[in-house]
């Protein structure tokens, strides 16, 4: 990228910016904003950054050609060469497998919450160095580990008050602070998710990105059925397949990507399923002329579904998977102009693993635990991806599900405006009008392809009562319909209460939908408290007491 | 042997295999892979029945997201095994049920 405009040349640093995931939105908001002198610490739950669009495989795999694997490989190497460039620098630190499980706004902080010395070492766990052992309870600085307490990721003193006249209207200035830094990041460490650590900053970046919905049919629940992009991830992070033969099923523009990975990696893709009807692409015409390279790439992958013998039935839905133990078989068949399963189009097809998926979802918990507004299920943000918390963005998925480009082009804009705010200005948009107007064409091709790649409209009708419909909590369908027939509930709130659908180990994040569809009722954000499951003994102990601690070493 | 593997795709020169047993049995672990990705490249899809009707389950999102591939290892339950790298010699158990036959290790405050 190019150098910034503005770039930062003052004495005193802007204050701290902390990015919540290292995905294709995540990494564009911290080299944007780090490229204009914020220091910037990305905190992401995966040991590499890429996200799920450039996941990456583990290191110790020795993958000489990961880009066998991806797309758009030359946006990753760039995103990957600043990301180094920016660490080498000081300027921007990675902590890896650091599970986000809330954010909490600190209010004028306290003076006794500031530390006063600034560690040494920066930049140092980028490779998750924090994993070789923090004791419980220890907190993490934007650059190196602290045992034992919280502290701020910028010196203290600095960024001093700024000409308030200088933001604009709904949201007050988010200049670093002098009183303290406003929020506190807190996270579990490693894979086992039991160490707590939490780091301080004047604002943050939430780039949680999404993950995959999958509607209910029977047999859903066996092993072998997976959900297209769980495939993509093992297949891209872990560089195993699931099994011999494949067939890819739902809606989506995943299923290509995922169909076509599959088969270039040596599975048989029996099938890729597609409920989408082409012709619902010719409403939309206009929308997608406008995009001759999405179309291009959508080109693209049909020609290698060609290549690997791929055949595409479109039109056509899952309507139940076969096994005992393990997948052995799906039936597919052909749907009508209404959506409903066409009677004798039923097709067996054996194979040892489905991939499924039915679009997007996205993770919004740590925005409403920071009470940001939400619209519909994404996170509210306006023309500089601000939230209404002030001091606090949104961008990629997390805002509306829309591809790896999108996000790029959010993140870029949520970190120039975080820049420029941190240091108490209004940022200009003129600034970044390429970003802007791409964003714009790219949000408009993601609702036509949003209003196209619809489940079908009676995919309810395929369940068995006995099909499981919340999977942590094996309730059948039979139980969410009769709480919605027998016993009059309306809202997924009440169906859960009277059948614990969503009461389980994932909080709803896979149930959601089937409910709200057999429920009738307007899917909705379903405010978790954490975004993750947190140990007893993490809540337990507050984070002022960490705080307040004296460092152990 | 040019067979169409994602390792041979990638180009892949892994690390030495390790080796971690799966109920008892020993099977081969190349560095870097997840449980569950060991497991899979095994042949093995499922490693855990459910509390309820004591359903085989095994990896469903990939991503930590549906817990649904919870697993033993070495004696501690509920370890997602989508997101939890092998080391040398671990022990890695079906978990019936909640996983009561290990320490639970996961208080779940919410
Ligand atoms: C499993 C999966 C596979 C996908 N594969 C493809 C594909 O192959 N091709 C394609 O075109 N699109 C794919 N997508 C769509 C993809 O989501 C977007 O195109 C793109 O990656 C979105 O970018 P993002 O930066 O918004 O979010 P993401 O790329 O999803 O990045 C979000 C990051 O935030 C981190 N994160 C989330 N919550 C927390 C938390 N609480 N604490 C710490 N870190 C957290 C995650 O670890 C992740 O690294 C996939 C989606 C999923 C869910
Ligand atoms: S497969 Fe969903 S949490 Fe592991």
């Amino acid at each position: 990228m190019k150098a910034a405009d503005g770039a930062f040349a003052g004495t005193t640093p802007p204050g701290t910016l902390v990015v919540i995931g290292a995905g294709p939105a995540g990494l564009a908001a911290a080299l944007a904003a780090a490229q204009r002198g914020v220091r910037v610490t990305v905190v992401d739950a995966a040991g590499q950054a890429g996200g799920q669009f450039y996941r990456q495989p583990a290191g110790a795999l020795g993958a000489r050609r990961p880009q066998a694997l991806h797309h758009q490989w030359r946006t990753w190497e760039r995103l990957r060469d600043g990301l180094a460039e920016q660490i080498a620098a000081g300027r921007i630190t990675h902590l890896t497998e650091h599970h986000v499980w809330f954010v909490e706004r600190i209010g004028r902080a306290s003076a006794e919450q500031r530390t006063e010395t600034e560690p040494a070492e920066r930049g140092g766990a980028t490779s998750g160095a924090p994993a070789s052992g923090v004791p419980s309870g220890g907190a993490v600085h934007a650059g190196g580990v602290v045992p034992g307490r919280v502290s701020e990721g910028r010196p203290p003193a600095s960024g001093a008050a700024t000409p308030a006249g200088a933001a604009s209207s709904i949201v007050p200035d988010v200049a670093a602070s002098p009183a303290g830094p406003r929020f506190t990041v807190h996270a579990l460490l490693g894979p086992e998710q039991e160490e707590a650590v939490a780091v301080r900053a004047d604002a943050v970046v939430l780039a949680t990105g999404g993950y995959e919905k999958v509607l209910p049919f029977p047999g859903w629940t066996l092993p072998g059925v997976i959900t297209a992009g769980g495939a993509q991830a093992m297949l891209k992070g872990g560089l195993v397949l699931p099994g011999r033969t494949a067939v890819v099923a739902g809606t989506g523009p995943l299923l290509m990507p995922v169909a076509v990975g599959l088969a270039a990696a040596g599975a048989e893709v029996a099938a890729l399923v597609e409920s989408a009807d082409p012709k619902a692409f010719a409403r939309h015409a206009a929308t997608l002329a406008a995009h001759p390279d999405k179309l291009a790439e959508g080109a693209g992958y049909a020609a290698q579904l060609l290549r690997h013998r791929v055949p595409l039935a479109s039109r056509h839905t899952i309507v139940e998977a076969h096994g005992k133990d393990a997948l052995e078989a799906v039936t597919i068949a052909a749907l009508d102009t209404a959506g409903r399963v066409r009677p004798g189009t039923e097709r067996r097809i054996p194979c040892d693993t489905l991939a499924v998926g039915h679009g997007m979802l996205p993770h919004t918990d740590l925005a409403e635990g920071l009470g940001c507004g939400v619209d519909g299920l994404n996170v509210a943000v306006d023309a500089e991806q601000r939230t209404d918390v002030p001091g606090v963005w949104a961008a990629g998925e997390a805002t509306g599900i829309g591809g790896a480009a999108l996000s790029l082009a959010e993140g870029h804009i949520a970190g120039r405006s975080a820049a420029a705010r941190l240091r108490g200005s209004a940022p200009d948009p003129r600034a970044w009008a390429a970003a802007a107007k791409s964003r714009t064409k790219m949000r408009e091709f993601a609702a036509a392809i949003n209003a196209v790649y619809v489940p079908p409209a009676h995919w309810a009708e395929q369940l068995h009562d006995d099909t499981l419909v919340c999977r942590c909590e094996e309730v059948p369908a039979s139980a969410v319909r009769e709480a919605v027939e027998e016993l009059g509930a309306t809202d997924a709130r009440t169906v859960k209460l009277l059948t614990r659908a969503g009461m389980g180990w994932c909080q709803g994040r896979m149930c959601s939908a089937a409910v709200a569809g057999l429920a009738g009722c307007e899917e909705r954000s379903a405010r978790r408290p954490f975004a993750r499951p947190v140990p007893l003994g993490v809540l337990a102990r507050p984070t002022d007491d960490q705080a307040e601690q004296p460092p152990s070493t | 042997m040019n067979k169409r593997t994602p390792l041979n795709l990638a180009r892949a020169h892994p690390g030495l295999p390790h080796t971690v047993t799966f109920d008892g049995r020993e099977i081969p672990a190349l560095p870097g892979r997840t449980v569950a990705a060991t497991l899979w490249s095994a042949g093995i899809t499922a490693w855990r029945t459910t509390r309820r009707d004591g359903e085989p389950r095994g990896v469903f999102c990939g991503i930590g997201v549906c817990f649904d591939c919870l697993v033993e290892v070495n004696g501690r339950a509920n370890q997602r095994a989508c997101l939890t790298p092998t080391a040398p010699g671990d022990e890695i158990r079906t978990q019936d049920g909640s996983g009561h036959g290990g320490e639970t290790g996961e208080g779940e405050g919410r």
